[in-house]
């Protein structure tokens, strides 16, 4: 069978699976049935053009996990941010770790969704923001469909979380093949702060394919900085959807670090909705072997005097595809939008291949919009001059790496996130430097 | 210490040395002038080893050891440095971690252990002072937004912390005003020893007023046209180029 079609007939069993009186039914019972009209994504659709899914979609994933697996802490521990105190939301196949995580309902709630969406107290939250800001695609409706468990983030008024929160999807490979649908919320109140580090794990090299949902909304002043590491096994595939919606003069940024898994798409969508914005996207990409990484980016200015600020930077080697497509749209009404957007890429191998697409529509006639996109080599010259000072071929290309992605490396805000990629990245490419960049 | 016979280097596929001759022993400083395009900066990329460049025919010997063979790498490990013409930006790895990491990885190469920090910012900061740089400025990334002196400091900076038993400086008075000449001349002088040797490329004669070479040699078209003492610098300043070419060509 079809994944798609055992996806819309394992609905109903699904949905013996949850409370069918919970607010979200009419929403879940929508979403499949868009699900079943528009199906996924293909080639053919001027957004997909160059990520194709076929390849894994061809697999008998398991939809819904079975059984509560464990993992001890020791095992999985490098995969988290360890030395660095901070909330922490688990799951385990799909299912929440309680001996894992480490939640709160003091000053902030940093929980579960599916005790979000089947609790009254939460109602309000969930009637005002669940499925809200998602638009209404394939993908985004098979996950809401389905949606039952992830995380859910509120953060009242005025409150700055104490502590970052960690959020990590562990796939254990007990299944053969196994599809995962986690479903974030994250609403963070006026003047409010947080921090949020994202990891999908795969601990197996059995496939696995997540269609993830990231709902986030900012209000008024608020400052959310989110960090997603995708640094996962090589038949692992993920589709991050994350919409953001800010309200005026709130900050949000997203850095995304791709150096694994198997085909890796980014649907990372801005929604400005009030004046004194500020959107950052930053993205660093470094793959090689097939792997295939895209970047697909929307900031939406829909009203004046704000900004946006989009820096990736690929590197690719051997068979490695990457793509970045960016679009802005400035309405005409967003007078005064500073919108730029970068797209760095240097190719290793003459097999990498990079498809970068700009796409900027803009409607308002005083506005400062820039892009620009360069593809390269590193630089012969600057391998030589760092080899005449006694540093090996390796090295010298890992810090030239280092060089080219530096900046942004340089805007993460959590020291001992920073690290820990500097190392992922060393690790990667096989050096070790020797100090800290 | 650096013998060159017979050298014979090409860029892609053009002969630009051809047939050069250069002895030099420890302890000595030479000049190499010559009208541009003689192939100065090419014999510097040639000895450091620079891939693009081919060794046609000839041999490049360092303390009797031939070294045409070995990679840029592996000629620095053995104590050959150059002075870049056009030192590259670098941004964030800065000018300490930079030569944390050069330092670290000869002594690797030699089988010595890591340098203990504690002697790495010792040894930094008496090499800085020599060459009058600010701790600043040791922090910042390398080459990134210097100025030309700066560049030029920092290079010689570089050499300081690597003591070289060869150092090239490639037209190291390029873009320096006449303090920052001073500056690294002086520290030049000071790195110059009995064990180690110098080769200073330059087109004018004023670097030789602070760098007192021991021999002046005249690149031209690939070879050695003409050596002598550093009267000849003096005389190559006041007369141009145009009678050595009229003496090869006659």
């Amino acid at each position: 069978m079809e994944l798609k079609d055992k996806l819309v007939s394992s609905f109903l069993a699904f949905e013996n699976t949850v409370d069918v009186d919970a607010p979200v039914h009419d929403i879940r019972s929508n979403a499949i049935k868009i699900f079943e009209e528009k199906g996924f994504p293909s080639k053919k659709e001027e957004a997909w053009k160059y990520t194709s899914l076929n390849s894994v979609l061809k697999h008998d994933y398991s939809i819904f996990p079975k059984e509560e697996n464990a993992l001890e802490f020791k095992d999985v521990k490098k995969y988290f941010i360890y030395d660095l105190d901070t909330y922490k939301i688990v799951f385990i196949d799909g299912k929440y770790s309680s001996h894992l995580s480490e939640t709160t309902h003091d000053k902030i709630d940093v929980c579960l969704m599916s005790s979000a969406l089947d609790h009254v107290k939460y109602k309000p939250v969930i009637e005002a923001y669940f499925n809200k800001i998602a638009p209404k695609d394939g993908l985004t409706s098979l996950n809401t469909a389905f949606s039952k468990e992830g995380a859910y983030i509120h953060i009242s008024k005025n409150i700055q979380a104490d502590k970052p929160i960690q959020i990590i999807h562990f796939s254990t490979g007990k299944e053969s093949a196994q599809m995962l649908q986690p479903r974030n919320l994250i609403v963070v109140g006026e003047n409010s702060h947080v921090q949020i580090i994202e990891r999908h794990q795969s601990l197996t090299d059995n496939p696995v394919l997540t269609n993830s949902v990231t709902e986030i909304y900012a209000d008024k002043s608020a400052f959310v900085d989110c960090y997603k590491i995708q640094n996962d096994n090589q038949n692992a595939s993920l589709i991050d959807n994350t919409f953001i919606e800010q309200h005026a003069k709130s900050v949000a940024s997203v850095h995304t670090f791709a150096f694994g898994g198997n085909i890796t798409r980014n649907n990372l969508n801005f929604y400005q909705k009030g004046e004194g914005i500020d959107s950052i996207l930053n993205g660093v990409t470094i793959i090689e072997g097939k792997q295939h990484v895209d970047h697909n980016t929307l900031v939406h200015h829909t009203e004046p005097n704000c900004e946006s600020h989009q820096d990736y930077k690929g590197i690719f080697d051997e068979k490695a595809t990457g793509v970045f497509n960016g679009k802005i749209i400035v309405n005409k009404e967003a007078q005064k939008t500073n919108a730029f957007q970068s797209n760095n890429n240097i190719l290793l191998s003459d097999k990498a291949t990079i498809n970068s697409k700009p796409q900027l529509e803009i409607f308002a006639d005083d506005v400062k919009c820039s892009h620009g996109c360069t593809i390269g080599q590193l630089d012969e010259n600057a391998l030589f001059y760092m080899k005449s000072r006694g540093i090996g071929e390796k090295e010298a290309r890992a810090l030239l790496m280092y060089a080219f992605a530096n900046n942004v490396l340089e805007s993460v805000k959590i020291p001992q996130l920073k690290t820990r990629i500097n190392k992922l990245i060393a690790n990667k490419l096989g050096v070790n430097i020797g100090f800290d960049l | 210490m650096l013998e060159i016979k017979d050298l014979h280097a090409s860029v892609e596929g053009k002969e630009i040395l051809k047939g050069l001759n250069l002895n030099v022993k420890a302890g000595e400083v030479h000049a190499i002038m010559g009208p541009n395009g003689a192939g100065k900066s090419t014999l510097a990329n040639v000895v450091a080893g620079k891939e693009e460049y081919e060794v046609t025919d000839g041999n490049i010997l360092l303390e009797g050891e031939d070294i045409e063979e070995l990679a840029t790498e592996e000629r620095a490990h053995k104590g050959v440095f150059l002075s870049f013409q056009y030192p590259v930006e670098i941004p964030g790895v800065t000018v300490t971690n930079f030569m944390k990491t050069a330092i670290n990885e000869t002594r690797k190469a030699k089988g010595l252990e890591e340098m203990p920090a504690k002697d790495m910012l010792k040894k930094i900061r008496e090499k800085s002072e020599l060459l009058e740089i600010d701790r600043k400025f040791l922090s910042r990334s390398l080459n990134q937004g210097f100025s030309g002196g700066e560049k030029k400091r920092n290079e010689i900076f570089q050499m300081a912390m690597m003591e070289p038993k060869l150092a090239i400086l490639d037209e190291t008075d390029s873009g320096l005003d006449i303090d920052a000449l001073r500056i690294v001349a002086n520290g030049v002088n000071k790195l110059k020893n009995d064990d180690n040797a110098i080769v200073v490329i330059t087109h004018y004669q004023r670097l030789l007023d602070y760098i007192v070479p021991d021999f002046v040699h005249v690149l031209y078209d690939g070879k050695i046209v003409k050596s002598g003492t550093k009267e000849l610098a003096l005389e190559l300043e006041e007369k141009g180029y145009d009678w050595i070419k009229e003496e090869i060509n006659a």
